[in-house]
């Protein structure tokens, strides 16, 4: 049976987190993004929403299970809020939930209690790489087989927290194919660079990190000696990011629209002009469009069911969708869109780094 | 919940009407695209023995037609699926032939507004000819020379009470399939015509004209850029004299109150997502065929890849592809409320404006795409694009259906945004 609404539990979780997006994440999104980051309290509260608790079972720490769905259902609510803090309090999510889908039993029962029953601590992904046409097929870090075990080279970008980060999960090409492998802070060779800085995400610290012939024993490649198929992975990433978007995009058109119902022209408010009122209902009709995409995509992963394309098809549009909307906000608010008092110009900045996003959340 | 798993009676629904489309439509779409004004007999014939066997179906879901009679085993209950069952037909049709999918003697527009504003008794008397010995045709007539989507504020056309009978006098234009309701099959066009031209868009109600009913007839046949397959015509009704029984709705319907025009808005939350299906319908044809021919010249989409590594061709194709398949999944939406009983208003203006806007714009690319292969008329690629267009524009532009979806998002009335 088809279906299009969330559960009544699902509806419980959404009410919370939107609490805590409206009070918390949004309160403090445009002072996060001038400071470069949130404040620890911030990111602790969203982390005790519990969103990623509920998404790993109790016998590796968590109460519940993961399901898709119910993933981004919350990633729209707490990118409504902001994008940057979303995938911040995300974050260690994205470790944690690789390692559940693709860990070894050892593995999870290694390290998710320590993420899953802690306080919000830096676990983090480390995918992107600076090339212009970076993908996950064609990854320029690698890895090697050495004495029973793995040496990774390379260099990777946009690594969230690493200058604190507890340990990274870093994904290096072997055997022609991304895998991953789980290195912990201050290995040998791994050189935390300067701190990057981009158009947006202001608020979400990244770095660029080096690796130099970084050991990697058996046990902590990802899925143990056999690995994982990244497939299933990356296709739950570019759900999580697509629905990240959407949130994002959400409160750039609810914003402009709330504007062009106060502000006058002519004796009037612009909301009563066709162009804008038009632009407006364009701009709804894609985000709920752009929706449902990524609800099928998370469904699917949910049900088992190879969901790449689907995922591909929801960032792929989540990200134009996200540059229509958020670039439409900023115009319809007119100069004042330009000036950051108001929060449609990050909103902006940031829904240009969609594209980029690919395999940086989970659900 | 939140659910894409396709229930089985609508994988059944594709696999049937899919074997319809390939069998039936797509082989003479090209010959009645050359030959308008021709009629499909053998289309209409063949689906109207299969809506029999099928016991009935066209714009009317099961859970709205006419009850069984006493004794009768009651139907089984099953979930509601209704109205995407029919959303799925008109999609798949479409996909076969959009101007054929029109000539269905299955209720289509007409049968939908009986059966948002009729009563029980005549949703009996005008729905149960559908599955009756010979093919019949429905039609619905809103549209007047001077007033497309104003009209129900601006109608011409007048209802008369006389005794038993209504007398209605005025000139309908732009009515699909009005030549097969009216003179070719024993079917109906259900015209929306003023009691009370006094009274704005409140004085409006619907009236169902039988084929055959003096002082209606058929005056002009339009010629078309593309739907060639179906008619469209002009009707004049000159002191056309109905029984009183055929305005359809509650025996009250004379006091001024607004539900004709709620009946007129209620029929296009009904039929909207239809259009939009039935949109979407061409616009999986044309990426299908897109699709086909890159791979018969050796190219492959290569989905996954980063933006910066695709070809043009690609990029063309994936975005077509998130276009098509986020549209259908609004109209799903659409009616998926239809079937819960949900207000759909909003959702059927959004799925019609996306859907409009999308087979336009896959179809054109798609043309664009392949070159002299794609203009040429040995393709059914140009053929889309011509039909393509008229979902953008029947059962309200998508300029209309725009300004239905921001009225209701920003709250405003007519006062406030026209």
């Amino acid at each position: 049976m088809y279906g299009f609404e969330p559960t009544d539990e699902q509806k419980m979780l959404i009410d919370t987190v939107q609490k805590y997006a409206t009070k918390e994440l949004r309160e403090a999104a445009h002072d996060a993004d001038e400071a470069g980051g949130f404040p620890p309290e911030i990111l602790r509260h969203g982390w005790e929403l519990g969103v990623l608790q509920a998404s790993v079972p109790e016998a590796y720490g968590g109460f519940g299970e993961r399901s898709a769905v119910t993933g981004v259902l919350a990633a729209e609510e707490l990118a409504w809020g902001d994008l940057a803090g979303a995938m911040a309090i995300m974050m260690p999510g994205a470790f944690a939930l690789a390692v559940l889908v693709a860990g070894t039993e050892e593995q999870r029962k290694q390290w998710l209690p320590g993420i899953v029953e802690a306080d919000w601590k830096p676990f983090v992904p480390a995918i992107t790489e600076p090339q212009f046409d970076f993908g996950l097929d064609d990854l320029r870090t690698t890895a090697e087989r050495q004495n029973g075990g793995y040496v990774l080279n390379g260099e990777k970008c946009m690594v969230p927290f690493a200058d604190t980060a507890e340990a990274f999960l870093v994904f290096a090409r072997l055997d022609d194919r991304p895998q991953a492998f789980i290195v912990p802070r201050g290995a040998d060779g791994l050189t935390v660079g300067d701190r990057d800085y981009y158009l947006g995400l202001g608020a979400l610290p990244t770095h660029k990190l080096q690796l130099q012939k970084v050991k990697v024993p058996t046990a902590d490649r990802l899925g143990g000696e056999d690995g994982f198929d990244p497939a299933p992975l990356a296709a739950a990433g570019n759900t999580a990011a697509a629905a990240l978007a959407v949130g994002m995009s959400r409160a750039s058109y609810q914003y402009a629209l709330a504007y062009a119902k106060d502000r006058e022209v002519f004796d009037v408010p612009i909301a009563q002009k066709q162009s804008i009122a038009f632009g407006l209902a364009e701009m709804a009709i894609e985000i709920e469009a752009i929706r449902l995409l990524v609800w099928e995509a998370a469904w699917r992963l949910d049900a088992g069911l190879d969901a790449a394309k689907e995922a591909y098809l929801a960032l792929t549009g989540a990200a134009d969708m996200a540059m229509m909307v958020t670039d439409r906000a900023v115009q319809y608010l007119g100069g004042h869109g330009y000036i950051r008092e108001h929060p449609v110009e990050r909103w902006m900045r940031n829904g240009r780094g969609v594209a980029l996003f690919s395999g940086l959340a989970m659900v | 919940m939140i659910s894409f798993e396709i229930p089985e009676k609508l994988q059944q629904t594709y696999t049937l009407m899919t074997m319809i489309a390939e069998n039936m439509m797509r082989p003479v779409a090209r010959y009645f695209d050359d030959h308008e004004h021709e009629i499909p007999w053998e289309y209409i014939n063949f689906m109207h023995d299969a809506n029999k066997q099928m016991g009935g179906g066209g714009m009317v879901p099961a859970s709205e037609r006419p009850k069984k009679k006493e004794g009768e085993e009651p139907r089984k209950e099953g979930p509601r699926i209704g109205y995407q069952r029919l959303a799925v037909s008109a999609e798949v049709l479409s996909w076969g032939d959009t101007g054929l999918y029109l000539c269905s003697p299955v209720g289509l527009l007409g049968a939908a507004a009986v059966t948002a504003t009729g009563t029980p008794e005549q949703k009996e008397r005008f729905l149960t000819r559908f599955t009756g010995d010979k093919p019949v045709i429905d039609a619905m007539a809103l549209t007047e020379s001077h007033a497309g989507s104003a009209m129900p504020a601006m109608v011409r056309t007048t209802a008369v009470r006389d005794g038993d009978s209504w007398v209605l006098n005025g000139e309908k234009i732009f009515v699909t399939g009005g030549h097969k309701a009216l003179i070719d099959t024993p079917g109906f066009v259900v015209i929306w015509a003023t009691i009370d031209p006094s009274a704005g868009r409140a004085g409006v109600r619907p009236f169902v004209v039988e084929a055959g009913t003096p002082g209606c007839s058929v005056t002009k046949l339009e010629h078309k850029l593309g739907i060639r397959a179906s008619d469209t015509v002009s009707i004049v009704l000159q002191d056309c004299r109905i029984p009183f029984d055929n305005i359809l709705g509650s025996p009250e319907v004379e006091r001024k109150t607004t539900e004709g025009f709620k009946g007129a808005m209620a029929t296009f939350d009904a039929s909207r997502p239809m259009v939009a299906a039935s949109a979407m319908g061409v616009a999986r044809a044309t990426l299908e065929a897109v699709k086909e021919y890159l791979e018969s010249k050796g190219i492959q989409i290569r989905y996954g890849l980063p933006r910066a590594r695709l070809t043009n061709i690609e990029r063309e194709v994936i975005d077509m592809e998130v276009l098509l398949r986020s549209t259908w999944l609004l109209v799903l939406k659409s009616v998926w409320m239809m079937d819960e009983r949900k207000p759909n208003n909003l959702e059927a203006s959004m799925s019609k404006v996306r859907a409009g806007d999308a087979v336009v714009r896959i179809t054109q690319k798609a043309v664009e795409m392949l070159g002299p292969a794609g203009y040429s008329r040995d393709l059914l690629l140009e053929k889309w694009l011509r039909d393509a267009k008229i979902n953008d524009l029947y059962e309200g532009t998508g300029q209309i259906n725009r300004l239905i979806v921001a009225r209701r998002i920003l709250d405003y009335g007519r006062q406030e945004l026209s």
